[in-house]
């Protein structure tokens, strides 16, 4: 534990991916909305996801507009904020978790909130640096806005992993893959998060296209939302993000078995990714 | 234009969006620019300008509304008088006409008022094309009658139940939409806001305004005005008209936000007056926020002026100061309705009379000054809404 609270944020990113790979398996992401369905539910759902097998976790920073969300996110960020759930609460959660699992700990949110942070970007990333976390996923700051993010969060060794989606054009791949971090996000369709009955036709093409100009892994996510998705992208991903199903997941158990019901739902799935 | 690199106003501006639609507003921009260097292109908008939406629109004198309010002289942009009761129509127009142009054959637009989803319908009819228009249930339920203008244009309304329920919500879904169908589908944005090139290619659809308004004066007074008032919520009719002024430092140029129940109550719409630096919906800008950063509900008797951000260029020209930036109350501006109904025959639509709310103030300056006023649509859209309001003895 010692060991890994010395990580930097890249490195624990390395580190996920690799356990992962070695065990012949493709790594989970679990995308968790902090403070849904309650605030003090989240800690107990975290570990149950971890205690699933999980590789990294997303913990959801919730915003009031998350224009590139569906239905489940969107509701999930709505309880979320009616609980008045901050970035700052959710870089204590990510803190509680790395302090007690040593866990990879990703935070995804819109831009918005992470500008208005207390002291900007520049606080924001110390303080996530110094809960353990790992990097950022931000799906409404492309590469071109990106600068005065990366200016903060690369001296903190934070990750800012950045989606790429079908309709990303070679040349747009060819310039802007190579400075990814940590890995690369694909989008598997072309829309919003949340749960769908089959994957794109295309994904394997997709990400084939990215492959030709990372060598980092590669992890597909949107609409994932069951064991033989993730099956179906052995051989093509190195990982797998899994929200809205994981949160629909939480959002139909009975109150008092919802932590017994993610942690199925995730060994379904990390089961499912071993080749 | 006030611009630091192509988009960017100063430190506002920008694209912050998904990285699925990226491409799109590449393509987008090119098309634009294309589309106006293109004299085709542009032969065809003026022909649609004129024989349909009914442009030039007339400059009217208005001098009982100027005795009340203490001016010398205050003249009405009649926007209202375009066809589908307000200036949307003139952007609305000609990105479909770009739609068409890109072989994009359906069409998303959002709505606040309801103007801007008529106008958007009105030209998809014309036009041939689909057209989906998002609404919150709130505006929806407040501007039934644009709801059914709409419908029998052809276009399908889906109203939107969430958030705030109002036009920041629909703006949301339909980039929602966008990013789904991003390869059939126009995003047909319908004020200056959201990420570029659409605060600066509605700027430049709107600019007609200001065009029309400056040679109307030349001709009618042979002089410019001393001052240019118009109202803002994104703020793409005050663009419009102040775009041709900008360089005339002897002018001066006032845009009027909503003040709702006044800002000190926090019930408001006034982005510039009382918001902060933010991110909402592509762009960087001023917005309504908490200090957390999550954006803030609003409140305007206005539906169209009833959003939390402001476009960029405006949040830019605020901060250096050509524009001056000034809230109305919903009380002002309902009184500003009744008064520029029975003072000049004219019935403004809810948005401008925040701009006619601010004519007192500035008689109070000085009585010799002539004001140009945008009147950029129609009331009859809001007569339910100001119907339990008190105004008819």
């Amino acid at each position: 534990m010692t060991v890994g609270a010395a990580l930097s944020g890249t490195q624990r990113i390395a580190r996920a991916f690799a356990r992962a790979r070695e065990t012949k398996r493709l790594a989970i992401v679990v995308y968790l909305t902090v403070g849904y369905p309650d605030r003090a539910a989240t800690g107990a759902l975290v570990r149950a996801a971890l205690d699933g097998g999980a590789d990294v976790l997303e913990l959801g920073v919730p915003f009031s507009d998350p224009l590139a969300d569906g239905a489940t996110v969107q509701r999930a960020s709505e309880v979320a904020l009616h609980q008045g759930v901050t970035l700052a609460d959710c870089i204590a959660e990510a803190s509680t978790v790395v302090r007690e699992r040593d866990a990879t700990v990703l935070l995804m949110g819109y831009t918005n909130p992470f500008l208005r942070y207390r002291g900007g970007l520049r606080g924001f990333a110390p303080d996530a640096a110094q809960a353990g976390a790992a990097g950022i996923i931000v799906p409404d700051l492309p590469a071109e806005e990106a600068a005065e993010f990366d200016v903060a969060l690369d001296p903190e060794g934070l990750a800012r992993i950045d989606l790429y989606a079908p309709t990303t054009p070679d040349d747009r791949l060819s310039r802007l893959v190579p400075s990814a971090r940590g890995f690369v996000y694909c989008v598997s369709l072309t829309g919003i998060t949340g749960a769908r009955r089959a994957l794109g036709p295309d994904v394997a093409d997709f990400v084939g296209r990215v492959r030709r100009h990372t060598s980092l892994p590669i992890a597909v996510g949107f609409g994932i939302s069951n064991a033989e998705h993730v099956a179906s992208l052995r051989g093509i991903a190195d990982a797998v993000v899994v929200g809205s199903a994981a949160l629909d997941t939480v959002s139909a158990a009975p109150a008092d078995r919802r932590p017994e019901a993610l942690h199925g739902f995730v060994s379904a799935l990390v089961a499912a990714g071993k080749t | 234009m006030i611009t630091t690199k192509p988009g960017r106003y100063g430190e506002f501006g920008g694209q912050y969006l998904p990285e699925t639609l990226m491409p799109a507003v590449a393509e987008l921009e090119a098309a634009w620019l294309d589309a106006r260097a293109d004299a085709e292109f542009q032969d065809e908008l003026a022909r649609v300008l004129r024989d349909w939406v009914g442009r030039p629109t007339p400059l009217t004198d208005a001098p009982r509304l100027a005795r009340a309010v203490g001016l010398a002289r205050v003249l009405l942009k009649r926007e209202d008088l375009a066809h589908t009761g307000a200036h949307k129509i003139n952007s609305a127009v000609g990105q479909a006409l770009l739609a068409r142009r890109m072989g994009k054959h359906r069409v998303v637009a959002e709505t606040g008022a309801g103007q801007h989803g008529v106008a958007s319908a009105a030209a998809c009819a014309l036009l041939g094309l689909e057209c989906v228009v998002y609404m919150g249930t709130v505006d929806a339920r407040r501007q039934k009658a644009n709801v059914f203008r709409m419908k029998l244009l052809g276009a399908e309304v889906r109203e939107v139940d969430a958030g705030s329920r109002t036009l920041k919500d629909a703006v949301n879904e339909a980039i929602r939409d966008w990013v789904t169908n991003v390869r059939t589908t126009y995003y047909l944005l319908g004020s200056a806001i959201g990420p570029h090139p659409y605060p600066a290619m509605v700027r430049d659809f709107q600019a007609v305004i200001g065009r029309e308004a400056r040679e109307q004066m030349l001709a009618m007074l042979g002089a410019l005005p001393d001052v240019v008032v118009a109202c803002v919520g994104g703020g793409s009719n005050a663009i419009g008209i102040f775009s041709a002024f900008l360089d005339d430092p002897a002018v001066k140029l006032i845009g009027v936000e909503a003040g709702g129940e006044g800002i000190a109550s926090g019930k408001h719409a006034a982005s510039i007056v009382g918001g902060s630096v933010g991110v909402l919906h592509g762009s960087r800008t001023l917005v309504l926020q908490d200090d957390a950063g999550q954006i803030r509900e609003t409140h305007s008797v206005s539906a169209g002026l009833d959003y939390p951000g402001v476009g960029p260029e405006h949040a830019a020209l605020a901060r250096s100061g050509r524009v001056r930036y000034v809230a109305r109350t919903d009380r002002q501006a309902l009184d500003a309705f009744a008064l520029l109904s029975r003072s000049e025959g004219i019935i403004p639509a809810l948005e401008p009379a925040h701009a006619i709310a601010e004519l007192s103030a500035i008689g109070g300056d000085g009585p010799a000054q002539t004001v140009l006023v945008c009147l950029s649509g129609r009331g009859d859209k809001d007569l339910e809404i100001v119907m339990g309001e008190g105004l008819v003895r």
